[in-house]
C-alpha cells in the first residue's frame, strides 16, 4: 500500500505537482489519465524513487520510502519504465533473471529458488519458448511480456507500469492488459499504471486517478467518475459516453470537426 | 540454445554459460602460445620448443639469460598491461552504456599521461636528469588517472551523473590533457620531450622484474574485484531507471565502478605508458564472441587484450630491425580504423 503526504514534484523550478496527498489502495488495479503533460509519468516515477521529490513524503505500507534501503524497497515495490532498453544480444532468460538482484549477493548469485522462480514468470508470461530467444528478435507484445515476467521475478506486492501498451498494436496492448489482470486477481498483485486509451483504463481500471492542473481531479471506480464534464475538464476534449457494449465500463465517444 | 551449468554449493552459487567457458579456455590457450612465440622472437630467434624447456629450467645460459633477462619481464608487463586496460574498457562501457566508450575517450589515459610529462618536467634539473627516482613515476600516471576520473565524474555531477555528460565532460577533459601534455613538452628540453613522448604513444620495452612484481599483483587483484562486480555491471546496462527499480544505488555503483576502471588503467598505463585503443577493441572483439553478459565478458576481454598488447610489442620490437617501434604505435595503426569502422556500424543502425 502506498501513500504519499504533501508530496511536490518539479522539474527544476517548474512545478508538476502541488502538494498532494494520495492514496494508492492495496489490491487494485490504479489507473493514471490525464491529458499530456499533466504529471501522471512524473508522480508514478517519483513514488517508484526515480524521481527525487521537491518535499513531501511517500510512504510504502506506512514507512518513509527514504528510509529503507534501495534493495528492500525493491522486494517490495517494482517499476516499469516506459520504452526500457535492453542491451543487444540478450536472451529473454537473461533479461528475466536481473529481477531476482534484490535477493541476490556476490555469494548467492544464482539460488535454485531463483532458477524457479525465473521459469515461473517465464511461463506466468506465456515465453517458455522463446526462453533462449534474443529480446531484439521478438515482437512488440512479446517483449513488454518479457519486461513484465522480469518483474514478476521481483517478486514485488506492488508493481508500477508506465504506459506499458504504447507502441503496441490494438491486439498485444489487450493482451499485456489482459496479463496484467490475472495477476491481480490470481496473485492479488497491486498494480498501479499509467494509460493514454481512456476506454482501456475503464475496462480494466478497478480504482481509476484523474489528474489535472497539478493535481488530482477525481479518484474512483471508472463508473463513477468518468462523466462527459471529467472529459472535458481533464482532457480538454467534448465526448459522448455509452457503455462498452462487453465490458458494461464507460466508453468515450470523442467528437471532432467532422461532427 | 545456451547451455547453462548452474553451480550450487552453501558457499557460492552461480550461473555459468557453458559456451562462453569453452571460449574462454580456448582464449587461455591462445595466450600460453601467443605468449611463447613472443618469447621465441627477437634479435636472436630461439625456437618456442627451446623457450618450454628454458622454462622448466633446462636451458642454456646464454638462451636463459635472453629469455628470462630481456625479454620475459617486458611481455609480462605488456599482457597484464593489455588485461588491465581491456577490462577497464569493458568496465567503462558497461556504465556508459555505449561501446564506443574507453579510458582513452573519456581522458582517464590522457590524465595519466599528462602526470608523467608533469613529473618528468617537475622533477629535473638543469642537467637534464631526474631528481627523484624514476619508480615515482608510476605513481604519478596513477594519481594523474585518479584525479582526472575525479575531475571527470565531479565536472559531470548535477543530480547524479548520466552517461551522455560523462563522455561530453571526458573527450574535453581528454583534450585540454592531451594539450598540456604538449605545452609542457616543448617547454622541457628535448631528451625529456622524446622520452615523455615515447611514453605516451605507450612502450613496455624498459620493463623490469621489479616492475612485473609489481604489476602482477596488483592487476589480479583489480581483476578478481572485477569478477565480483559482475552483477552490478549487468545492472548498469539497463540503465539508470531499471537498476534503481531492482534495487541497485546506482549512483553510489556507478562511482564505485569508475574508481575500479580508474585504477585499472593507472596500473596499466604506470607501467606500459598509454597503449591506446585496447580498452575499445578488446570488449568489442570479446561481446561478439561471448555476449555482453559481463561474467564471460571481463576474463575474455582481459585474455584478448593481453594477447592484443604482447603482439603489438613483439611486432614492434621485431619487425622493422635495430628500430623499435613502441607497442602503442601497432594498437593505434589496428584501433583508430577499428574506431571509424564501429562508428559507421553504429550509423547504419
Amino acid at each position: 500500500m502506498i501513500e504519499t503526504k504533501q508530496l511536490q514534484l518539479n522539474y527544476g523550478e517548474k512545478v508538476i505537482i502541488e502538494p498532494l496527498d494520495l492514496f494508492l489502495p492495496k489490491g487494485e488495479i490504479t489507473i493514471l489519465i490525464g491529458s499530456n503533460g499533466c504529471g501522471k509519468s512524473t508522480l508514478l516515477r517519483s513514488i517508484a524513487r526515480l524521481l527525487k521529490p521537491k518535499s513531501g513524503s511517500i510512504l510504502l505500507n506506512a514507512e518513509d520510502i527514504t528510509s529503507l534501503s534501495a534493495k528492500e524497497t525493491a522486494k517490495k515495490l517494482s517499476i516499469l519504465p516506459q520504452q526500457p532498453l535492453a542491451p543487444e544480444g540478450l536472451t529473454v532468460l537473461q533479461l528475466v533473471k536481473q529481477g531476482r538482484f534484490p535477493y541476490q549477493n556476490w555469494r548467492k548469485q544464482w539460488s535454485s529458488e531463483d532458477q524457479q522462480i525465473v521459469e515461473q514468470a517465464i511461463a506466468a508470461t506465456g515465453l517458455t519458448e522463446f526462453k533462449d530467444c534474443e529480446i531484439e528478435s521478438l515482437s512488440g507484445g512479446q517483449r513488454q511480456r518479457a519486461w513484465i515476467a522480469m518483474t514478476l521475478a521481483q517478486q514485488t506486492d506492488i508493481i508500477l507500469l508506465d504506459e506499458p501498451t504504447t507502441y503496441l498494436d490494438l491486439t498485444h496492448q489487450i493482451e499485456v492488459l489482459d496479463l496484467l489482470s490475472k495477476l491481480n486477481q490470481e496473485e492479488n498483485r497491486t498494480i498501479v499504471m499509467v494509460l493514454h486509451d481512456i476506454n482501456l483504463a475503464c475496462r480494466y481500471a478497478t480504482n481509476m486517478i484523474a489528474l489535472v492542473n497539478k493535481g488530482i481531479y477525481a479518484q474512483g471506480k471508472p463508473k463513477e467518475i468518468v462523466t462527459v464534464k471529467l472529459i472535458q475538464d481533464v482532457f480538454q476534449l467534448k465526448c459522448e459516453i455509452i457503455e462498452d457494449p462487453i465490458y458494461g465500463t464507460p466508453m468515450c465517444i470523442p467528437y471532432g470537426n467532422r461532427k | 540454445m545456451k547451455k547453462l551449468l548452474n553451480l550450487q554449493s552453501r558457499f557460492y552459487s552461480q550461473l555459468i554459460d557453458l559456451s562462453a567457458l569453452k571460449q574462454l579456455g580456448i582464449l587461455i590457450v591462445v595466450v600460453a602460445i601467443t605468449f611463447i612465440i613472443s618469447l621465441s622472437i627477437g634479435d636472436s630467434f630461439i625456437s618456442p620448443l627451446k623457450v618450454i624447456s628454458i622454462l622448466s629450467g633446462n636451458g642454456s645460459e646464454f638462451d636463459t639469460l635472453i629469455v628470462q633477462e630481456f625479454r620475459m619481464p617486458r611481455i609480462i608487463v605488456a599482457l597484464f598491461a593489455g588485461m588491465g586496460l581491456a577490462v577497464s574498457g569493458a568496465i567503462l562501457q558497461g556504465i556508459i552504456r555505449n561501446p564506443l566508450a574507453s579510458p582513452d575517450v573519456i581522458g582517464i589515459s590522457a590524465g595519466a599521461g599528462g602526470a608523467v610529462v608533469a613529473f618528468l618536467a617537475i622533477f629535473s634539473d638543469t642537467n637534464y636528469s631526474l631528481t627523484v627516482s624514476m619508480e615515482w613515476m608510476p605513481v604519478a600516471a596513477f594519481v594523474g588517472a585518479l584525479v582526472t576520473a575525479l575531475l571527470v565524474y565531479g565536472l559531470s555531477w548535477t543530480n547524479g551523473v548520466t552517461a551522455t555528460r560523462l563522455v561530453m565532460i571526458g573527450v574535453g577533459i581528454a583534450a585540454f590533457m592531451q594539450a598540456t601534455s604538449t605545452v609542457l613538452m616543448l617547454a622541457g628540453p628535448i631528451y625529456q620531450a622524446s622520452k615523455a613522448n615515447i611514453w605516451i604513444t605507450g612502450s613496455v620495452n624498459s620493463a623490469t622484474w621489479e616492475q612485473v612484481k609489481i604489476i602482477i599483483p596488483v592487476i589480479a587483484c583489480l581483476f578478481f574485484l572485477s569478477l565480483l562486480v559482475t552483477r552490478h555491471l549487468n545492472l548498469q546496462q539497463f540503465g539508470d531507471d531499471v537498476a534503481t527499480s531492482l534495487g541497485q544505488g546506482v549512483q553510489k555503483t556507478r562511482l564505485a565502478l569508475l574508481l575500479l576502471c580508474t585504477a585499472l588503467v593507472g596500473s596499466a598505463v604506470a607501467f606500459s605508458g598509454t597503449i591506446g585503443f585496447v580498452g575499445l577493441m578488446a570488449p568489442h572483439i570479446a561481446r561478439r564472441l561471448v555476449g555482453s553478459s559481463f561474467g564471460s565478458l571481463i576474463p575474455v576481454s582481459a585474455c584478448i587484450g593481453g594477447i592484443l598488447v604482447v603482439l603489438a610489442d613483439t611486432i614492434g620490437r621485431s619487425m622493422f630491425g635495430s628500430i623499435e617501434v613502441p607497442a602503442g604505435v601497432f594498437t593505434a595503426a589496428i584501433g583508430a580504423p577499428y574506431f571509424i569502422y564501429l562508428l559507421i556500424k553504429m550509423q547504419k543502425r
